[in-house]
């Protein structure tokens, strides 16, 4: 089973590197872009085909290493 | 006064703790690879050094914080063990969860590496009781992601329990954004955990302990753990 992680900056908390790619963006000339926030994305393969086991191992591999929660959310997805 | 320098793969800082240790405990300290699961018997100061451990991978500190010797490292401190992170080792102690909030990229981007005064905030600890409340005292700093976060109730709450340990300020102690090198809430540089036998802070102390490289203001911090135990 193959599943895929995004762990994202929460809201309010400074992102230097998004900001730094925004200005890179605009330096480009490229329209229209009015904000870029980084995150992380992580592709995981699951040796299980029991969903809901696989959410809880993902569920408990983001709080404890993937997402830092203090300043990161994360989302699961599985295919 | 025996204490353990933990070594990471991208510790680069070992050394200079090392040779602050020895000169002012009067002991070499054991130095401990970080895949060990138990620190040397009667230690009584664990120092994780500074560096870029796992080349700072997924976030700074987040995978040697999850390595076995830090279990070892938790149970040492949960028994009242004094435990020091310096610079990356402050980074794995916020990851362990062993301090509070968690340390970002300096808010201009910029790898800062240079002289930074800081004022002691607390000076009733093991740690910094070599120094006065006030004191200005002038450390080196070398880090890309210095800035510390938390949430404003986690902030609020350690500073009411005098948990900060040092903050960024000018020479004549002033503390302001002008004196704020990396974008860390509320100058904050330093700090213990609830029970003050933790400290994290990003400064080197380490660095400052020879007249010969710009300064001793670290020595007072050394001198003091070796009286600790």
């Amino acid at each position: 089973m193959k599943a895929r992680v995004v762990v994202t900056l929460k809201s309010g908390v400074l992102d230097p590197q998004g900001k730094a790619i925004e200005g890179a963006l605009r330096s480009l000339a490229i329209d229209g872009v009015t904000s870029v926030r980084q995150g992380k994305v992580f592709d995981i393969e699951l040796a299980d085909e029991d969903r809901d086991g696989a959410r809880r191992a993902l569920g408990e591999a983001c709080e404890r290493l993937l997402a830092n929660t203090i300043v990161e959310n994360y989302a699961i997805e599985i295919a | 006064m025996k204490a353990a320098v933990i070594l990471f793969p991208g510790s680069n800082r070992e050394g200079d703790a090392a040779r602050a240790l020895s000169d002012l405990t009067g002991q070499a300290p054991a130095v401990v690879w970080h895949a060990e699961a138990d620190l040397p018997q009667g230690v009584d100061l664990v120092v994780l050094p500074g560096g870029f451990s796992y080349g700072d991978y997924l976030r700074c500190g987040a995978i040697a914080a999850r390595s076995p010797i830090m279990r070892a490292v938790a149970r040492h401190a949960e028994r009242g063990g004094l435990v020091l992170g310096i610079c990356n080792g402050f980074q794995i102690l916020c990851e362990a969860g062993l301090l509070p909030g968690v340390l970002m990229r300096n808010a201009k981007r910029r790898f800062l590496c240079k002289m930074q005064h800081l004022r002691v905030e607390n000076a009733a600890t093991p740690f910094t009781r070599g120094y006065a409340e006030g004191q200005v005292v002038k450390f080196a700093i070398a880090h890309g992601e210095g800035n510390f976060e938390a949430d404003p109730a986690t902030l609020d709450a350690i500073e009411d329990a005098g948990q900060v340990a040092f903050r960024y300020s000018d020479a004549a102690g002033r503390v302001d954004a002008a004196a704020n090198p990396n974008g860390s809430e509320r100058n904050i540089a330093g700090v213990f955990n609830s029970r003050f036998n933790v400290l994290g802070l990003m400064p080197h102390p380490e660095n400052l302990i020879d007249p010969l490289v710009g300064g001793t203001d670290g020595r007072a911090l050394f001198a003091a753990l070796a009286l600790a135990a």
